[in-house]
Formats: C-alpha cells, structure tokens, sequence
C-alpha cells in the first residue's frame, strides 16, 4: 500500500526524513534507510536542508525507490526558477517519484553559500498550485502536456509558530488548492499543537505532526537560537540538562519524543520523524509511543 | 530617470468593491513628467471612476508623495473629502503609494506600476522601500511592499521561519509578512489573504517600454550624450 492509500484509509502513517549525502557517498543513507524501513511507512528527503549544499534529494529518492521504499521528494523554492521546478517535477515522476512534499525553503544566507542567489521566483502557494496544473496535464503557461503525473502533494506548516493567524491563513490557501496532507514543523508543545488543531480541523486535510528528537539541552538551545521556527519550552530544556551520562541522555530523549506523540497522536493523523544522526532510537520511541 | 505607467483600467477597478467612494493623490514629481502623475493622471482617473460608478471625493496633488512627512501633512488639509472616501488611489512610484499607505488607515491601492528608478530612491530614505517590479502588488499587501519587506519576496504570507515578528534572515529584522498581516488586520482586509496570486511577471522590469521613453528629460539626457 502507498502513502495515498494510507492516507485515504486514515491509517496512522509514520515518515522518517532522509537526508543526502555532502558528497557522492551514499551508502550511509541508504543503510540507514533500509534499518529503519520496517518501521517507517515512507521517506521524506530533504532539498538542501538548511541551505547547505548536499546531493540533489530526487537522486536519492530514486535510489531508495530501487531499493523498495517509498520516497517523498522535498521541493523547495529556493534554487530553481518556475520553468527549472517543472521540469525536475516531471522528471521525478519519469523516475518513479509519486510524492512530493513543496516548501518555501530557507534563505541561503543561513547555509553554506550565503552568497548564492535566493531565487523564490515562486513561492510554496504557487508551487502547489503548479503541481497541480502539471497533475491535470498543463503547465504554467497552460500549455498542454504529453503525459502527465499524479502527484501526491503535501505541505507544511509551523504549528506552533507565534504568532500563528499569519501561518494560519497561508495553511488555508494550500488547503484550497488540494493538498493531501500538512507537515508540521517539529512541536515540543503538546498544547499549543492542540491549539492549533482546534483552528485546522474544518479543513479537512490529514496532518503529519514533526517529531525530532533532542539529543541535549545545547542541541535544544541551538535549534532555538539557529533553527528557523522552531521552539523547545525551557522544562524540556531543563529534564535534558539534569542527564549524567549518554545513556541516560537517550532515554530522556527518548521519554520525551514517545510523550509528545502520544500526547498528540488523538489529533493527528501520523508523524514524521527527523532523527538527525540518532536514528537508533526510532524504534524505541515509536514502541513507547504505543505505535 | 524614473519610469512609471498607470496600470490597466480593468485591474484598478478590480480592485474595488461595488459603490466604494474614491480619494486620488497624484505625485506632481518624477511620475508626472512620464504622464502616470500630475495633473494629468488625476484627470484620467476622475474619468475612469465616475464612468464606473465610482464617486471620487476629492483629489489632491502632491508635490513629491515619496515625501512622507509632507504628504502626511497635505493630507490633513484634505480631512473632510478623505473621510468620506472608502478608499485612496495614489499616483506615484512604489515608494509614494507606501509613503501614503503609511499615514492613511484606509486602504490604499497604487494606480500604477513602477518600472524602473534610474538610482533614484525616493525622498523617504531608510531603507529600499520599492524594487520597481514594473507590476505594483500594493493593493493586495496594505501598502507594504512584499518585495522589498520579505527577504524573500514571497507573495502569500510568511513562511515557516517567521517567528514572533522578527524575519528569520537576520535578528532584529522585522518579518515582512507579519508587518503586512498587521496592516491587512487594520484595515479590515484580510480577505486579501484568502486568494491565490499568479506568478509575478518577472520580466515587467527588465526593459522599459518603448512608449515611456519618449519624455522630455530622457530625450534631454539623450541629447547631453
Ligand atoms: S510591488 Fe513593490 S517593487 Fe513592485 S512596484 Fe509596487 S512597491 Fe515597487
Ligand atoms: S520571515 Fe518573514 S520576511 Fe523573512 S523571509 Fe520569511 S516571510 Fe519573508
């Protein structure tokens, strides 16, 4: 079963991000992948996270969909003008490529290449909104295609963001246009994830909540200070602060992750894990999750 | 040189709601001597307002509208036609439609596109206010430009990196959308955030029309060279 038929089962889907190498190097993240295969529903690779310079996230989704799992293909507005992301986007979908996930992506000034040209010649609206044209067998201009795809489109959106009525607004466009599912950007607040849930319900679209597990109070101080929207409370902080050892440091990471997901799960229609190097504990927090 | 143009009649009526009164501020400084201002441009849009059943409350003409402190204060004169319009079209470059944006809480819908400044950058300095895109969004944005105010110029609120006001370029950078979703919030148009834009037309900067360039200063400057 793909990630359209869970979603539209309403089974609880889990996916996991992956992220291409800095290099031509592969191997690493296809070993990881095909660990963590059995427990994740599909792969979500990212499209030059952060801004830093990596391999393209479509030669990676080809290679994990050769290796049997379902890859999710980030496309971000960030590097490619609108004629440059249809063409990649029909070339996805030659390669087998049935999900894509559309975001604004970073600024490049909060990467590697500070210098490189921030293109943004669409923004993640209208990127939806030209995946959907190619899916009915148009382009942009309007101009007929000789085969079409069918993509599944997701979006994201930073649930907890402050404030969140801006982002609100935005969620609703996509919503419009059709989007299968919402991301969520990682949520450490339980309640405010639930807040936001309460403003979204009418629309109808299943959402993935963001999970990433902390690995010490500096990660979360630095994702707080570095990381663009995202937010760890100072209580969570503090739990990881009190660890001694390694040890303890990934069980309370671990707590932490299993207890906001569970705390969540009721309203969400699954999670997408970002494991970031600790992928070892996936199967620990989805069992003490209760998944 | 600055080169503006008054946009289609269609999109300027578009922007309006049935029955919705008018107030028009024409710039009497660069933008008239290409014909998108001056006298001339409060008489085309008288004409197109009152044929479309659109009553225009009052006009006035302003020396230079990128002038923020003086248009403010030209604008006080104009108190009781003002308050009777529902609306404030503005003839002038990008940086005069977000001058008036600025002291006015009505909306207020730029009438034409600025193409280019030749350096100039308006009498409101600070920072670059207009990036003379040649197809002028104002209208939708409450006056702020999304070009200039958003790092990244998107056109459908604020990506993921904004949080609590500030832009996720820089700390202490204020987020363009957020600035915009206030103002929108203000003058009671938030609806404008519930439409889909089509991809801005990128080229409606790159070359200056033909037509634009037959003005007396550019022919002046042609001659000097
Ligand atoms: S949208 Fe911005 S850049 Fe374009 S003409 Fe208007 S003020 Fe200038
Ligand atoms: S944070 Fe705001 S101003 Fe900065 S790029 Fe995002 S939307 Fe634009």
């Amino acid at each position: 079963m793909n990630l359209r038929e869970r979603l539209s089962r309403g089974e609880f889907v889990i996916t996991c991000e992956a992220g291409p190498p800095k290099g031509t190097d592969v191997g690493p993240a296809l070993e990881e992948a095909d660990r963590l295969g059995r427990y994740v529903h599909a792969f979500n690779v990212t499209d030059l996270q952060s801004s830093v310079l990596r391999m393209s996230s479509c030669a990676l989704c080809t290679l994990l969909k050769a290796r049997g799992h379902e890859p999710i293909l980030q496309v971000t507005c960030r590097d490619r003008n609108r004629l440059a992301l249809q063409a990649d986007l029909l070339g996805a979908w030659a390669l087998g490529i049935e999900n894509v996930l559309a975001l604004t992506g970073d600024h490049p000034v909060l990467g590697d290449h500070p210098g490189a040209w921030p293109v943004f010649d669409l923004d993640s609206v209208q990127l939806v909104a030209a995946i959907r044209e190619l899916n009915r067998g148009r382009d942009l201009a309007g101009n007929e295609l000789q085969g079409h795809p069918d993509f599944l489109v997701g979006a994201v959106v930073n649930a907890t963001a402050k404030p969140l009525e801006p982002h609100l607004a935005k969620m609703r466009l996509k919503a419009q246009l059709g989007v299968g599912f919402f991301q969520t950007q990682t949520v450490y607040d339980p309640q405010a994830y639930l807040e936001f849930v309460r403003k979204v319900e009418g629309l109808g679209v299943p959402i993935l909540v963001g999970v990433i597990p902390l690995k010490s109070a500096k990660m979360a101080r630095f994702m707080n200070e570095n990381i663009a929207g995202v937010h760890v409370p100072e209580p969570i902080i503090q739990e990881l602060e009190a660890a001694k050892t390694k040890e303890d440091r990934e069980k309370r990471s671990v707590d932490i992750c299993a207890r906001i997901v569970r705390a969540v799960k009721p309203y969400a229609h699954g999670i997408h894990l970002m494991p970031m190097g600790w992928d070892f504990l996936v199967p620990q927090i989805l069992d003490q999750a209760g998944i | 040189m600055l080169v503006a143009e008054l946009k289609p009649t269609e999109e300027i009526l578009g922007y309006l709601r049935p029955g919705e009164r008018v107030f028009i501020l024409s710039c009497n400084g660069c933008v008239a001597s290409v014909g998108a201002g001056g006298e001339k441009a409060i008489a085309d849009l008288r004409a197109v307002f009152s044929q479309n059943g659109h009553a225009v409350t009052g006009s006035l003409l302003a020396p230079f509208a990128c002038n923020k402190a003086l248009v403010g204060l030209r604008l006080l004169r104009e108190e009781p036609a003002l308050s009777q319009a529902h609306v404030l079209f503005v003839a002038a470059c990008g940086v005069g439609v977000q001058a008036v944006a600025q002291v006015v809480d009505k909306a207020v819908y730029p009438a034409t596109n600025t193409v280019t400044y030749g350096a100039f950058q308006g009498l409101w300095p600070g920072e670059e206010r207009c990036q003379r895109c040649g197809q002028c969004l104002l209208a939708y944005t409450g006056g702020i430009c999304p070009l200039t105010t958003c790092a990244k110029g998107l056109l459908h609120g604020p990506c993921g990196g904004s949080h609590e006001g500030e832009c996720e370029v820089e700390k202490g950078r204020p987020c363009g959308w957020q600035k915009i979703y206030d103002r929108l919030s203000k003058i009671g148009r938030l609806d404008l955030l519930h439409q889909c834009r089509t991809p801005h037309d990128r080229k409606a900067h790159l070359e200056v029309p033909g037509t634009r360039r037959r003005s007396t200063l550019w022919d002046l400057e042609r001659l000097e060279d």
